[in-house]
């Protein structure tokens, strides 16, 4: 792809930029983020403290690199993708050596200002790679198998360094958008056919090793799985949070109890409620009603998305837009999925709504690349 | 690189079908997440509404009653006690402050417990309740509790907390509880769900540290429903837990309380072993503390009035402290040199008072000598000389893998914090340790029981034991659980010719009970009672050449952290010997004068079953070992304990 090519046609430059912002998309994110002021509001008993108030000035922060990402030229960032995947890479390296363990896994560097987690990153920065890659490739070459084999060492890469930390659900993620590009991409069918027949053996190896001294699971994972496909086995272990949610789901009914009435989500003691479980106070306190108004303003962000990477010819405008959409799908699907009693319990945050600094940051610094995308792309005939 | 606009063309339009694909599957999936939805809160939600509407359904923890722990005679040792207390929910109560001056006007509060109540409230959030006083009387609950329509948001709490009857005679060993910190929580990788109680209270040293598995019992569950302000309106199903293991242990309370008061405030510790089958009868390390107060959360004062002293009252020094056991440890070299055959009991050696070993003399603690010395009277008079060249002939190997035969620098499995291992060196060890040779001097210093060697009370108390019963003795702490017999620690024959150990225990007896024998006043003269022994005084400093020539050899005239560690072992009666007994005082000075004499009050107190009568001192003692026992400030184990009550 040629710089000429942008020339010919019309790229937004300077002011007249903001006027090509994708507005909607903004509109949505921050109504999805507003959603999670007002349950962390409600979870700290109707007050902005400890959780409501920095979430909005994270917030904050991560609009206004969004917008800055946003104004960067498209092809800057596709230059840069390469060294971003590296940099992100040598991250995850350093939380092994200079992480601190938390909740039992070493995930964050201390950057004083605050903790980041480059497993966050990653995610994003795996999406660019990927995206530049096949920007790159050319496209007959995509289904050879070295051509395969790249990709793949790419998104096992940092899965690896995930998981060594742990943290399996990460690593299940960042498998699944890098799978995600390359179907997008293009390979072709029988991979990911084998791939799939693949994980289908080892699932089956996997438990047919319990038991045995070859086992590859360590117990309480095992445990964790028996209590995923029965909670009532142990409603006190690791079943516990499920039943919980369920419950507090179930209490919230049609159109739930009305904002700040929530009780099941309050006096149960979630420990994660103003994380992973956040959902369960939405669905408690707003009902059915709110909780399907999330899933579709989740869904309207993909289609927005969807649409804006359908415009544009450049490959790496359009990949990197799928692919970001895919990822944020990834996030809200497996939580909402989790709370619901469909995926075993892993650690995977409400994308926008669940409390946390560093997945805000990096969520709205990777809409500031789709909206970058969406800005310089070629207009007019 | 240069493409095509064809090409372009034919890759949008492969995207584009890709991700029709995959949006509809996402579509799919979104639709799933939404009837899911649907199935909860819309389908299924009769099931929970039905409970839901009015009130809310709460599953919570019943905490099981933790294991009692009892003395070999059934003393309640360590109990739970009903505790009361007052909780307040600030979202029920309104004004704090108004709540609890109201409730000031009921119960007596001091303004510290208020002010740090206060404090607490502010912290939380508003529907967490907070204990504002704990450890309340009955009246004053019952007080509470009567006038509860006026004071909304503050209800009585009834829980149990641990209470150590007998105080301080059990610190070190049975240790105490405290509230689970992160600490304890990160080192678990799959924690009970009990742990995650606020101020759950977990064994954090001794017995309740090391059995706490055992101690703590499964949780129970109960489904409760609460009323809009959160009281509860009834309780729908409950799942009882199951209580913890209820403990007993091979000690004796009346022996320990004895033990711990005899030896007073001496840094010391003292070990009883019952020889039949290895129980640990007494183990006492002093000075001592109240482990009650650590339940209750003991004050910053108390606690370094604990740690700021080099007495150091919370080591359990019986197994933690690994001392140079000096004289008692003759013993082993003496068997080793038996065993190998270098010696025969008749061998004498020549004592002018010192051994000259290249340039350096190896003094005996007799300066003027011993003359010639047999094995029995080298054991009586303790003669170093006979050692170092006894120590030489056998070899450091030899001495080393005899030590640890006996019990000492191997590990003894007991139920208790920190035990330490001692020390048997021999050349692999100094070479893995230092890289250095072994070299002549060390086996010197070795086989009197100085230099690296270190033994720890308890190993001094398995060595008496091993040597007066010819089995390998293995110390035991619990004697059952939950009514279930233990195994014993009587163990098998040792590899031990019993003619050799026969020697060894004739020479022990010479010690004490004849004319010329180091521990002589220390003898027991009650018939079937008599006692054997080895003393031991064990430096822990080399006397400078500058403090020579000032003339400082005298402990007394040391400072006491320099002054020698006095030991005694010791196993009774001589002829048919039941209990083995290790008494260490830490810089007390000879063995003979501090140690033994203490080692024999313990040792008739367990013979007895009882304070030990006037008749079994030499008469001479009788009057002055009357009125030192008379003195000692001891309690009944039986008056203490309230039997272990709120076992309900």
């Amino acid at each position: 792809m040629s710089y000429l090519e942008y020339n010919v046609k019309r790229v937004p430059t300077g002011l007249s930029k903001v006027l090509y912002v994708n507005w909607a998309l903004v509109l949505l994110l921050t109504a999805v983020a507003g959603i999670g002021f007002m349950m962390l509001y409600s979870v700290a008993g109707g007050r902005l403290e400890p959780w409501a108030d920095p979430q909005m000035k994270r917030f904050a922060l991560g609009m206004t690199v969004m917008f800055v990402v946003a104004f960067v030229p498209i092809w800057f960032w596709r230059n840069m993708a390469a060294l971003a995947y590296g940099i992100s890479v040598l991250l995850l390296v350093a939380v092994d050596f200079f992480g601190t363990v938390g909740m039992g896994a070493q995930r964050w560097i201390d950057l004083g200002v605050f903790r980041l987690q480059p497993s966050e990153l990653s995610k994003i920065t795996l999406v660019m790679m990927l995206a530049a890659y096949y920007d790159w490739l050319d496209i007959r070459h995509v289904s050879k198998p070295q051509f395969v084999a790249l990709p793949l060492l790419l998104i096992l890469l940092p899965t690896a360094l995930v998981l060594k930390q742990p943290d399996l659900g990460t690593a299940l993620l960042l498998i699944a958008g890098g799978g995600i590009i390359m179907f997008l991409a293009g390979v072709h069918w029988a991979y990911f056919a084998v791939v799939v027949a693949g994980g289908v053996g080892l699932v089956s190896a996997v438990f047919a090793s319990r038991g045995t001294p070859w086992q590859l699971l360590k117990d309480y994972q095992f445990r964790r799985i028996d209590t995923f496909l029965d909670p009532s086995s142990d409603p006190l272990g690791a079943g516990y949070h499920i039943t919980q949610s369920k419950i507090a789901l179930g209490s919230g009914g049609w159109a739930g109890r009305g904002f700040m009435q929530g009780t099941q989500s309050r006096l149960n003691f979630l420990p994660e409620k103003h994380t992973d479980f956040i959902f369960t106070t939405l669905a408690e306190e707003f009902g059915f009603v709110g909780g399907v108004s999330l899933l579709a303003l989740y869904v309207l962000i993909i289609v927005f998305c969807i649409s804006s990477a359908m415009q544009t010819k450049d490959r790496f405008s359009s990949l990197l837009t799928l692919g970001i959409a895919a990822t944020f799908f990834l996030f809200f699907a497996v939580n909402m999925s989790m709370v619901m009693g469909l995926a075993p319990v892993v650690g995977v945050p409400l994308p926008l709504v669940s409390y946390g600094g560093s997945a805000m940051l990096v969520l709205l610094a990777a809409f500031g690349l789709v909206q970058s995308a969406h800005i310089h792309r070629p207009r007019g005939r | 690189m240069k493409r095509s606009q064809r090409e372009a063309e034919e890759s949008s339009r492969r995207i584009a079908r890709r991700t029709l694909v995959l949006g509809g599957a996402q579509a799919l999936f979104a639709g799933v997440l939404a009837l899911r939805m649907r199935q909860l809160q819309v389908t299924q939600a009769d099931e929970f509404r039905l409970l839901a509407e009015e009130n809310r359904i709460n599953i919570r923890l019943i905490p099981p009653a933790r294991g009692i722990l009892y003395d070999r005679q059934g003393h309640v040792i360590a109990e739970n006690e009903q505790n009361y207390r007052i909780v307040i929910v600030r979202e029920d109560a309104g004004d704090p402050e108004q709540a609890l001056a109201r409730l000031t006007r009921l119960v007596r509060l001091d303004d510290e417990t208020v002010e740090r109540a206060l404090k607490e409230i502010r912290r939380h959030s508003p529907f967490v309740p907070v204990t504002i006083a704990d450890r309340m009387r009955w009246e004053e609950v019952a007080s509470v509790a009567v006038n509860a329509p006026v004071l909304p948001g503050i209800t009585p709490e009834v829980g149990q907390s641990r209470h150590y009857p007998m105080g301080p005679d059990f610190a070190h060993v049975v240790g105490y509880v405290g509230p689970v910190s992160d600490y304890d929580l990160s080192k678990l990788e799959d924690p009970d769900p009990l742990l995650q109680i606020p101020r759950f209270q977990i064994g954090k040293t001794g017995v309740e540290a090391k059995e706490e598995e055992l101690l703590r019992g499964k949780a129970g569950t109960r489904r409760i429903e609460v009323n809009a302000a959160g009281r509860v309106i009834r309780e729908l199903d409950r799942i009882d837990g199951q209580p913890g293991s209820d403990l007993q242990l091979t000690i004796d309370a009346g022996l320990q309380n004895f033990m711990q008061a005899r030896l007073g405030e001496e840094s010391a510790a003292a070990v009883v072993l019952d020889i039949e089958q290895g129980d640990v009868l007494g183990i006492a390390s002093s000075p001592s503390f109240d482990p009650n107060k650590f339940v209750q959360g003991i004050s910053v004062a108390d606690y370094r009035a604990l740690t700021g002293t080099p007495y150091r009252p919370l080591s359990n020094k019986a197994v933690q402290g690994a001392y140079p056991p000096g004289s008692t440890f003759k013993v082993v070299t003496a068997l080793a040199a038996l065993e190998a055959g270098v010696i025969t009991p008749e061998d004498t050696v020549w004592c002018p008072g010192y051994l000259k070993l290249g340039e350096r003399r190896f003094h005996c603690w007799s300066r003027g000598g011993h003359g010639h010395v047999d094995l029995t009277e080298s054991l009586q008079q303790s003669c170093d000389v006979y050692y170092y060249d006894v120590g030489q002939r056998v070899g450091i190997d030899n001495i080393a893998a005899m030590a640890r035969k006996l019990g000492i620098g191997v590990h003894h499995e007991l139920p208790m914090s920190a035990v330490a291992e001692g020390l048997a060196p021999d050349r692999a060890w100094k070479r893995a340790r230092y890289g250095q040779d072994w070299q002549v001097g060390d086996t010197l210093n070795a086989s009197i029981g100085q230099g690296y060697v270190l033994a720890t009370p308890l190993q001094l108390a398995v060595m008496s034991a091993r040597i007066a019963s010819g089995r390998a003795v293995t110390p035991r702490l619990v004697r059952s659980i939950d009514g279930v017999e233990q195994p014993s620690g009587a163990g098998a024959a040792l590899d031990i010719h019993p003619v050799n150990l026969a020697r060894i225990r004739k020479g022990m007896d010479a010690v004490v009970n004849s004319r010329r024998g180091t521990a002589h006043r220390s003898r027991v003269v009650a018939e079937g009672m008599a006692m054997a022994g080895k003393t031991g005084t064990s430096q822990v400093r080399n006397i400078t050449a500058a403090e020579r020539a000032a003339g400082v050899f005298r402990n007394e005239d040391l400072p006491w952290e320099r002054r020698d560690h006095a030991l005694f072992v010791a196993f009774a009666p001589v002829e048919a010997p039941k209990v083995a007994v290790a008494v260490v005082v830490e810089h007390g000075g000879g063995g003979s004068a501090v140690a033994a004499p203490i080692a024999r009050d313990i040792t008739l107190r367990a013979l007895y079953g009882r304070v030990p009568p006037g008749e079994a001192y030499p008469s001479d003692q009788r009057w002055e070992a009357e009125r030192r026992l008379n003195d000692l400030p001891l309690r009944d184990p039986g008056s203490f304990s309230s039997g272990g009550r709120s076992r309900a």
